[in-house]
């Protein structure tokens, strides 16, 4: 717990978030308190309806909260939005059919009005980091789903934000393709050093993954378990295999069930 | 090919009559050889048969344009007997009413998707719009307008106006709509302002809609300017053509200046097809 002794990057207060359906009132957040340090890897990990992407859209200033409070940096999300303090990557990668892979990264580039000689830059670089160098020219549907997932993942990378907020990023590929994909995103994590937010269902990708890992239950959405992950910052994929990952992963699995229970 | 050999197999029986009747009065007994020959060939048939229509086509544009007295070999402008200069005289108007249909579609498009009132407001008028016999307004504002002094081209380009533009609002609200909760959501994670998203994924994304609808009203434009020539008093134009057609039973004229007009508008759509895989193939989206 030595990372959390400065100011957290990200800090939750007894935070709601109820939306106003047809159907009644949906807690999607209830009272939940969260505080996430510079440098870390969180993963927030629960069934449906937990709200752990409903989270992460407050992080991002894409849902309001209802109660309680939040900052980003020190900042109400809002301002950090505007700040451009978050890179944020969703479910699908999202890539314009009508962007080649550069064009898609260089984006939000544009939008914020980096200078052209700049672009070109950022985007040189962020393609070697998800190593995609190869494939600036190409359009998205000449790339397989993996391949355009890291793409997103560069375009999210190309402005360079402190924070990268993730909203199941793989949950859409296969087995084979994730392994490789979250062994890349460590040690794109190691090379970069930003704070990671990354939403999933997998339990394995979780503890693989995060030195800290929030458990979450439904109805209403609440945090259940906070895991610090004792392994080391370098892991490679057998350490799926140790005791000590079985076991954070057991406390993951209790966390879940317990929240289940509680219904 | 199917369908010319129909047409010419109904040819015989629509215009048997006549020539029964014409060998009766001459007291003549026709053989069915000589029936069939005589329903193809003659001046003014109920139906003609395609090869007089193919004739009458090429006389009326390549014949007349070389040879004729007036032609443009002999006078170096277009003849008014012509097909060519006819259907230049509704091409130009169906241009026009094109350009400005669909530049008001587009502008309308965009209020709609922008502005929550024009949402609510605009498409129930265009709605209404459309279910107005053009065939009963298009007299009205030739008249109204030559009552002003407005005469020649603007009129018939205000009708095609009316006709093209709604196809584009209807396809432009749709693509400048196609853009996904998510992908919306990425460029507010951008703080990218509403010009940029417009910009940048809005319009892009409209595009293959574009296209689509673009073909649509062009053909809806000539359809336009055709009728709108009509109550002109049968001047000049395609629609001139198939008037004076139908006063003085020239039945070939009538055909060959309807083939005229599926040939322009043939040719019209191919053209912004062409446009379309351009542009599409330039953005990476082969279609």
């Amino acid at each position: 717990m030595s990372d959390t002794m400065a100011a957290p990057v990200i800090s939750a207060r007894d935070m709601s978030l109820t939306f106003q359906t047809n159907d009644g009132p949906v807690h999607a957040l209830k009272n939940v308190s969260l505080d996430i340090a510079k440098g870390e890897f969180v993963s927030f990990i629960g069934p449906s309806g937990c709200g752990k992407t409903t989270f992460l859209r407050v992080i991002a200033d894409l849902e309001q909260p209802t109660s309680g409070t939040i900052t980003v940096n020190g900042m109400s999300p809002e301002d950090a939005r505007r700040a451009r303090a978050y890179g944020y990557v969703f479910q699908a990668a999202g890539l314009y059919p009508w962007r080649t892979i550069a064009g898609n990264v260089k984006l939000p580039l544009e939008i914020m009005g980096f200078s052209r000689a700049e672009q070109e830059a950022r985007v040189e670089k962020v393609l070697e980091l998800v190593e995609l160098s190869g494939f600036a020219r190409k359009f998205p549907w000449q790339l397989s789903g993996g391949m355009q997932q890291r793409a997103s993942i560069a375009r999210a990378l190309a402005f360079d934000a402190d924070i990268l907020l993730m909203d199941e990023p793989f949950g859409a590929l296969d087995e084979i393709v994730r392994d490789r994909l979250n062994e890349q995103l460590l040690d794109l994590w190691a090379r970069t050093e930003k704070t990671i937010g990354f939403v999933t269902h997998s339990i394995p990708e979780a503890v693989y993954l995060s030195t800290k890992i929030v458990v979450m239950s439904p109805r209403p959405g609440r945090i259940t378990d906070v895991i610090d992950s004792p392994l080391p910052r370098t892991r490679p994929l057998e350490i799926r295999d140790s005791p000590e990952f079985i076991e954070i992963a057991h406390r993951v699995r209790e966390g879940l069930r317990a929240g289940h229970l509680d219904e | 090919m199917a369908l010319v050999a129909l047409w010419y197999v109904a040819v015989v029986p629509m215009n048997a009559q006549w020539a029964q009747d014409q060998a009766r009065r001459a007291g003549a007994e026709l053989t069915l050889p000589a029936l069939i020959a005589d329903t193809m060939s003659q001046q003014r048939p109920r139906l003609p048969a395609p090869h007089q229509v193919a004739a009458e086509l090429w006389n009326s544009t390549v014949v007349e344009e070389m040879t004729g007295r007036r032609g443009f070999m002999n006078t170096g402008s277009l003849s008014n007997r012509s097909l060519v200069y006819h259907g230049w005289v509704t091409l130009s108007a169906t241009l026009l009413g094109f350009a400005i249909g669909s530049a008001l579609g587009i502008a309308l498009a965009v209020g709609i998707v922008h502005n929550r009132a024009m949402d609510a407001s605009v498409m129930p008028w265009a709605i209404a719009s459309q279910t107005i016999p053009i065939l009963a307004i298009a007299p009205m504002i030739i008249v109204v307008l030559n009552a002003i002094g407005v005469t020649g081209l603007v009129p018939k380009a205000i009708i095609s106006t009316y006709l093209s533009f709604f196809p584009v609002v209807v396809g432009m609200v749709k693509g400048l709509r196609a853009p996904d909760h998510m992908q919306l959501d990425l460029m507010k994670t951008y703080s990218a302002s509403g010009g940029q998203v417009f910009a940048k994924l809005r319009w892009p994304s409209a595009m293959p809609y574009l296209f689509a609808s673009l073909k649509v009203g062009i053909a809806a434009a000539l359809v336009g300017a055709i009728v709108a020539e009509l109550p002109t008093g049968a001047v000049a134009g395609l629609g001139a053509r198939l008037l004076s057609g139908s006063y003085y039973g020239q039945t070939v004229q009538i055909w060959s200046a309807l083939f005229a007009a599926a040939i322009l508008a043939a040719g019209m759509v191919a053209v912004i097809g062409v446009i379309q895989r351009a542009t599409l193939r330039r953005m990476g989206m082969a279609a």
